[in-house]
């Protein structure tokens, strides 16, 4: 046995059994790091050997990919949404009966009646103009009474605005208030003198859909038409005259003590002689109200004034909301 | 008659695709207003003049004012005023 082997099988000996004598790289690898004094913030500390929660990490998860996950999760289901609503109107309208049968359940007594007595009862040659002023009037009464309530508190808003720009004192909040987009916009309606093409075609235009619009109107118990269409004629008409000759043109014959007052009594003449009619139909109480002869323009009773009423509402309430929009004023 | 019914609702559905995908939002506008011209022209054909002489007055008429004035007030379109104004005030830059 030689003496290297000895060596090798004492040292294995030792470093088995761990009271050997070390050598000095091992010793230098297991002596302990000096300690450092405790200088640090508790805090500090806690966030330095914290380990990231769960929500944490579902947080920086979110930084790093949400968006892109969210655009294709966000275009996946529109695409699907989309898919799946045009299928079922697709299948909606192929379980549909088909159009123009005489046997569809939109042919009913009601129908029946309508077209049958209708003539005799309300007077009116075009059938739509007696069932929607008279046997349905109370819808049209309130579809202009909407319409009427939706421009007056546009009014109420702008107005409210332009008072309030107008008093010194509320300058400091004029930033805070959400009305005031009208006025930061700029005045879009400045009138050119060298505007001579539309000039020209509203002098032509104008009076002949102010005509067109009226004939619609009166004769909505004889021919199609109505309150509601020959007032959206008017209204064109009126916003024709603003564009060409500037706002001024039209406040001297419509403002909004004009629109105010046409309109609410328009609204009130619907009312009361409507319901005049109403209550006289509900207790069997003769109307007299005279029908007339079918096809005279002084017949149906009460639908040529209930269409002119509803046209004056129609009109003053759409030409209403485009000066509000543009101008900030009727 | 039939051919001239099939001619208006292809361009029917050509227009409502066209109104989405169009990028410029005036030509939008322009297209929705013949869209709701050629749908009183349907509506003729349906025989309910009524419902036409609104759809032109409404849909095609004081919808697509108003949608013009939307676009004015967001910036969308301007008037000539404007972009004359514009030019001579890089000009004068």
């Amino acid at each position: 046995m030689n003496d290297g082997l000895k060596k090798f099988l004492l040292d294995f000996y030792n470093w088995v059994t761990g009271n050997g004598a070390r050598t000095e790289n091992e010793d230098a690898m297991t002596e302990l790091p000096p300690v450092l004094p405790f200088t640090m913030e508790p805090d500090k500390i806690q966030s330095r050997f914290h380990e990231k929660t769960l929500q944490e990490r579902r947080k920086d998860w979110i930084n790093l990919h949400g968006l892109s996950v969210f655009s294709i999760l966000y275009r996946s289901f529109s695409i699907i949404t989309c898919v799946v609503i045009v299928g079922l109107l697709l299948i909606t309208v192929s379980e549909l009966p088909p159009f123009g049968d005489e046997n569809n359940p939109a042919n009913n007594e009601v129908i029946d009646r309508y077209i049958k007595l209708g003539g005799n009862e309300t007077g009116a040659q075009n059938i739509v103009a007696g069932m929607i002023l008279d046997y349905r009037a109370f819808d049209t009464f309130g579809e202009s009474a909407v319409l009427f309530t939706g421009a007056v508190s546009v009014l109420m808003i702008l107005s409210a605005a332009r008072r309030k720009n107008d008093e010194p004192k509320n300058k400091l909040h004029s930033g805070f208030n959400d009305r005031n987009f009208l006025k930061r916009a700029p005045p879009i309606h400045e009138l050119k003198d060298d505007d001579a093409i539309l000039r020209g075609v509203a002098s032509l235009s104008i009076p002949a859909i102010i005509l067109m619009g009226c004939v619609v109107i009166i004769n909505g118990h004889l021919t199609p038409g109505g309150g509601f269409s020959g007032g959206a004629v008017l209204s064109t008409a009126l916003i024709l005259c603003a564009n060409a000759y500037g706002f001024k043109k039209v406040h001297e014959f419509f403002n909004e003590r004009t629109y105010i007052f046409s309109s609410s009594s328009a609204l009130l003449i619907y009312a009361l002689s409507k319901g005049y009619s109403f209550f006289t139909g509900a207790n069997h109480i003769e109307s007299g109200i005279p029908i007339g002869t079918i096809g005279n323009i002084f017949s149906a009773g009460l639908i040529l004034p209930l269409n002119i009423c509803v046209g004056i509402i129609v009109a003053g309430t759409l030409y209403g909301v485009y000066a509000l929009f543009s101008e900030g004023e009727i | 008659m039939l051919i001239i019914e099939w001619l208006l609702l292809i361009f029917l559905i050509v227009c409502a695709v066209a109104v989405s995908i169009t990028k410029n939002l005036l030509n939008a506008v322009i297209i929705f207003m013949s869209y709701s011209l050629v749908m009183s022209v349907i509506w003729v054909l349906l025989r309910s003049p009524d419902l036409a002489i609104t759809e032109a007055a409404v849909g095609a008429g004081v919808t697509s004012v108003l949608f013009f004035l939307a676009l004015r007030r967001i910036g969308q379109m301007q008037r000539d005023n404007d972009k004359n104004k514009k030019i001579s005030e890089a000009s004068k830059n």
